[in-house]
């Protein structure tokens, strides 16, 4: 700290960097000063005048939230009367609040309820009659109570500064000011619920969660989302094995407090009634439930066959399996079955870009570069639709440290909002190199890209960026919460883990489908033939696992219902090639972990895969996948770990055909979206906001 | 339809004018000295200009009394913004009703104070912020404004001496917390008419986070005198610490209410019973209320001082605006503090919440004590809550209405307790607890 500015607070020897708002240089000394509006990271209110304190040589308290230190400045945090103060604003606040606490939600963890037993007065003398309105439902999803409201403006800020939406704004005025949509009676926004979470009280109220359950009531399971593949950490609030809250407000994971619509709400598509809760194989032409026991016989014993009488087998991997099941899959398919067609849904040219950027390091680019670059460009993507988090993160490092940001993109982006240029056009690569001049001007930049740039595109956007002569850091953005992984763990036709090339080179998932030969085909969590497709091969043995009945299930011989993210440990790597652990948030019958399943017909074909337990697998995985020897006390912990695969080159390419976006909005998450009801219930698509 | 004639013991000099015929009139105005103080800040430097002005100890006449000449100097010389000129046309006091007059009658007055402003600081735009209850002064000011575009006293190359000006009007919606000035300047931008933090202050940062000098309209009224005579001349007129005339609006229990010129530290009874002609027959005077409701009100005797900054403030109060209201021994008093709150309580603007809460808390216990059904403690309740108010709000709203408040209770604690319920309260019971069954 250059030249630090010496203060005492509370009698504590407190150094802090110039500017430092006192508020912050308390916290940073373990001193705790009040405040409702004051929220770290939006901009200063003093509104909420809780954090008013006594400063020596000023006549009257000073709010501290808006005081920057000065030297020699002494600080009496709990005077009498700074104390006085806050007791009176608390009595004041609680003049209108209807003191409901007994049936709102937020009893229990409210900044309110905390406030007032620490400062608050034993009784009330406030004898007329409080003002009421009536409840308001601004969307499927976000109700608001204004008579508990306390005016914090935290809401308002969340969603202009943080979410760049800037739907809520302030009607009335005095002591009858209210939040309100800024635009009709309702909201049309990303439905992100930010502002339910930051609500301080219990104004804001989730439609989903609301009248559930009282917090202490809970489980708090911390846990990776299984939607997008930004890997928001979400924490699941579990009671009587159900979910019955996601939300982040122990900003514990990558993703600080941020959570978009569906680390929020979508995990509802677990308790959908079309889950499957049986095993069921095919008799007579028609599916039957039957036992675990008999389904996995079924299956060992034609896998068994057909290996034996060489038959081809095709494997089709998950998009939100574990990086444990994948892994485990590829092996037991390559060296248990002996087969190399193996595949998954690609949706970005990852192994492109490890390949370009062989011999580099520090050239991938984490969810937290995207805070810290100087300048991020966006090509070909639209962030704030698909990966809301990495778009959050842009802005947080737009409006905290001032990031240039650039757009190449097809149509409008909300990116554009804030972006230093944005072009429009198809040619993406042309659209870049027309920025160079601009982007040079730099300290360094963090590449985000779609796919729109695949195949060769990928090397010519490095050698572009090498061209610039300053640090360039690259993110190559994928659909789903482990999309990335599968690519790292090998479920390609081409590469093994760690994308080294396999023995033999398979048939990708179109070949397989085309191929007249194929005598069986395994799909797991994957919908190969959705919208009614046929295999070419009309005697393929189709066994499928999955959470519903997909069209691939409904043409399969065995159908094993299968463990939901939320349901099931393991790892799952983001888009950033950050790995996070999923916690098993609550226990299910019927269903079982795909990697369970993959060990039951492991066992009863007789196969020596290694064994099919998460610790074991992830174990092998440290040691055999370039880039995931990462330390397991921050897995164990929680925390991220990044996986480093850059290494050499990758010598065979995948063909970038196959490389295909699924092209999700916000409120769309592929199948397992279609089953999430409050999905389902936001009407309005999110993208009409920032068009026009 | 001129003004009525000046009362022989005011000091006319910002109010000169409003006698004349025709006086908003840019040839009126031209013709008894209009725009040569103008003309002659046009040839002064910035340096002289300012100086001038902080050598006339011309204090803010919009009611905190901040001394202009030090607010001129804040603004940055070198700065890579745009400078501008902000009228806070919004007078909205109770009490207060001066800048209408200003306005009305000498309109070009204060285009020729926003000028000379201008060149102080290096401005070329300029706004006046009109509250939007005084329409038909809109229409007076655009008028003068364009005579004043017409005859070059505004936009380019004002008078061919290179300088470019140019000033308009802005409509606010109704607000009194839009008087306030970082409030007025959101509202002038566009947005919810709410305080800003500050500092950092409008010299630096103020319209359009540029650097603004905003006063009040009488504050730049009185400007071109001091150009035109000299600092040292105005500040010979005031007192010590404060040069000058200022306006005095009389209002209520008296016989000729008006606006009076008078110079600062001029005597409060003579004002009242000299120019406003006194009470009416067999009245007698019970409060004052000095210079807007804001002000914490003075008994019957303690008004007998000179108006000025220091002795207003020595009694308890302030000078403020200049609104004063007089009120004889047939006033309520627990009414006017009611009616004093309700005001206060409907402008507030709900941002901080011991001002929002406060008001309306305060409102609803001075309605029931004046409706007769008040109990023994709501008399140290209304104290109590507007002293808990006091200095702890975002802008001086709150104090605004905290410290009325507290001078009525605490000055004629009598006529409160005279409201009382008339209920007898058994021995053990809580006082509220009988409201209930009143």
């Amino acid at each position: 700290m250059s030249n630090p500015v010496n203060l005492t607070i509370d009698g504590k020897a407190v150094q802090a960097a110039p500017g430092t708002l006192l508020i912050d240089a308390a916290k940073q000394s373990g001193i705790l000063i009040p405040a409702f509006c004051y929220y770290e990271g939006y901009s200063l209110q003093a509104a909420c005048r809780m954090c008013l304190v006594e400063v020596e040589k000023f006549p009257k308290l000073q709010a501290a939230c808006t005081l920057p230190v000065a030297e020699g400045m002494v600080v009496r945090t709990e005077a009498a009367s700074a104390v006085q103060a806050r007791k009176t604003t608390l009595e004041f606040l609680l003049t209108n609040h209807p003191l409901d606490c007994p049936v709102c939600d937020k009893g229990g963890e409210c900044e309110l309820q905390d406030m007032v037993f620490r400062y608050g007065a034993g009784e009330s003398r406030f004898t007329e009659v409080k003002h009421h309105v009536d409840e308001k439902q601004w969307s499927p999803v976000v109700y608001y109570d204004a008579p508990r409201c306390i005016l914090c403006y935290r809401c308002v800020r969340v969603c202009d500064e943080g979410m760049g939406v800037t739907a809520l704004g302030i009607t009335h005025r005095g002591a009858y000011s209210e939040i309100t949509p800024n635009k009709g009676d309702h909201l049309n926004c990303d439905q992100c619920g930010a502002c339910i979470d930051i609500c301080p009280v219990g104004a804001l109220t989730s439609g989903i969660y609301r009248y559930q359950t009282r917090p202490w009531e809970m489980e708090h399971v911390g846990t990776i989302c299984t939607h997008c593949s930004d890997g928001c950490k979400t924490t699941l609030g579990v009671r009587n094995n159900e979910i019955v809250r996601g939300n982040n407000r122990d900003s514990t994971g990558i993703n600080g407090e941020f959570l978009c619509i569906k680390g929020r709400y979508a995990f509802d598509f677990i308790k959908h009634e079309d889950r499957l809760q049986s095993p069921m194989v095919r008799r007579n032409g028609k599916l039957e439930e039957v036992s675990w026991a008999e389904a996995v016989k079924a299956v060992a014993a034609r896998f068994a066959e057909i290996k034996a009488a060489g038959g081809a087998i095709g494997v089709a991997g998950s998009v939100h399996s574990t990086n444990e099941e994948s892994y485990f899959l590829q092996k037991f398919a390559r060296q248990g079955l002996g087969t190399p067609h193996i595949d998954h849904a690609r949706s970005g040219d990852v192994p492109a870009l490890i390949h370009a950027l062989a011999g580099k390091t520090d050239a991938l680019a984490t969810a937290d570069s995207l805070y810290h670059a100087k300048a991020v460009l966006v090509v070909d993507a639209d962030l704030s639709q698909q990966h809301p988090f990495l778009a959050f993160q842009v802005r947080a490092n737009v409006r905290h440290h001032q990031a240039a940001v650039y757009t190449v993109t097809r149509g409008p982006v909300r990116e554009e909002q804030t972006a230093a240029k944005a072009v429009h056009t198809a040619d993406y690569l042309a659209g870049v190199r027309g920025l160079g001049e601009d982007l040079k001007k730099h300290a360094d930049l963090v590449i985000v890209f779609g796919d729109g740039i695949k195949g060769a595109a990928v090397g010519e956007l490095v050698a572009f960026g090498d061209s610039l002569g300053i640090p360039v850091r690259y993110v190559c953005l994928v659909d789903y919460s482990n999309s990335r992984g599968a690519m790292d763990m090998g479920l390609l036709p081409e590469l093994g883990p760690g994308y080294h090339p396999a023995a033999v080179r398979g048939m990708s998932l179109p070949q397989m489908a085309a191929s007249q030969d194929l005598a069986a085909l395994w799909v797991v969590g994957a919908d190969p033939l959705a919208g009614g497709k046929r295999l070419a091969s009309g005697k393929a043995f189709v066994v499928v696992q999955d959470l519903f009945l997909t069209d691939t299930a409904k043409q399969a011989d065995v159908v094993l219902p299968s463990a939901s993210a939320y349901e099931k440990s393991g790892t799952v790597t983001n888009v950033t090639g950050q790995i996070q652990r999923l916690k098993k948030g609550l226990n299910i019958m019927g269903a079982k972990p795909d990697l369970e399943i993959f060990g039951l017909i492991a066992r009863a074909m007789g196969v020596d895969a290694g064994r099919a337990q998460n610790e074991a697998v992830f174990e092998e995985i440290r040691k055999s996948v370039r880039g995931y020897n990462v330390p397991l006390p921050v897995l164990a912990t929680g925390g991220a770990a990044q996986a480093q695969p850059v290494n050499g080159r990758v010598d065979v390419l995948p063909d970038p055909e196959l490389v295909r976006s699924a092209g999700d909005t916000l409120f769309t998450s592929g199948s397992l979206g279609r089953y999430s009801k409050i999905l389902g219930s936001v009407m309005e698509a999110p993208g009409a906001l920032y068009k026009g | 339809m001129p003004y009525n004639k000046p009362h022989p013991a005011e000091t006319i000099i910002i109010s000169r004018r409003f006698h004349l015929p025709n006086s908003a009139s840019i040839d009126t105005f031209l013709a008894h000295d209009g725009y040569k103080a103008a003309r002659k800040a046009l040839d002064m430097s910035q340096d002289d200009i300012i100086n001038e002005v902080k050598k006339s100890n011309l204090r803010g006449r919009g009611g905190a009394g901040f001394p202009t000449g030090m607010k001129w100097g804040f603004v940055p010389r070198q700065s890579p913004k745009p400078k501008y000129i902000v009228v806070n046309a919004d007078e909205s006091e109770p009490g207060t009703c001066k800048d209408r007059l200003l306005m009305e009658f000498d309109p070009h007055r204060l285009i020729e104070g926003c000028l000379i402003a201008a060149k102080a600081v290096g401005a070329h735009q300029g706004w006046v912020y009109i509250r939007g209850e005084y329409r038909y002064l809109i229409d007076i000011m655009d008028k003068a404004i364009a005579e004043a575009y017409k005859a070059n006293w505004l936009g380019k190359n004002v008078q061919g001496t290179g300088f470019d000006f140019d000033l308009s009007t802005h409509t606010g919606a109704g607000a009194y917390e839009c008087g306030e000035e970082s409030a007025l300047l959101e509202s002038l931008e566009g947005k919810r008419g709410q305080p800003r933090i500050r500092p950092p202050f409008p010299a630096v940062s103020g319209a359009f986070q540029c650097p603004t000098i905003l006063n009040n309209v009488e504050t730049f009224c009185a400007v071109p005198d001091i150009i035109l005579n000299g600092g040292d001349w105005y500040a010979s007129l005031g007192v010590p610490r404060a040069g000058g005339t200022r306006l005095l609006c009389i209002s209520g229990h008296v016989q000729s209410p008006g606006v009076f010129e008078v110079p600062i530290g001029f005597p409060m009874m003579r004002a009242i019973n000299e120019m406003a002609g006194g009470l009416r027959p067999g009245r007698k005077l019970k409060a004052v209320i000095p210079g807007g409701s804001s002000c914490p009100v003075l008994k019957a005797d303690e008004c007998d001082l000179p108006m000025d900054y220091d002795s207003l403030a020595k009694a308890g109060s302030m000078l403020g605006s200049g609104g004063m209201v007089i009120m004889d021994d047939s006033t309520d008093m627990v009414k006017a503090a009611l009616r004093i709150i309700k005001f206060y309580q409907h402008e507030s603007c709900g941002w901080c919440i011991p001002c929002r809460e406060g008001t309306l808390w305060l409102k609803k216990i001075l309605t029931r004590l004046d409706d007769g059904i008040g109990v023994r403690s709501d008399i140290d309740l209304v104290g109590e809550l507007a002293e808990n108010m006091l200095g702890r709000t975002f802008c001086p709203l709150g104090d605004a209405a905290a410290l009325p408040t507290i001078s009525i209770v605490k000055k004629f604690r009598a006529e409160f307790e005279a409201r009382l319920a008339q209920v007898q309260v058994p021995a053990g019971v809580s006082e509220s607890l009988v409201r209930i069954h009143v």
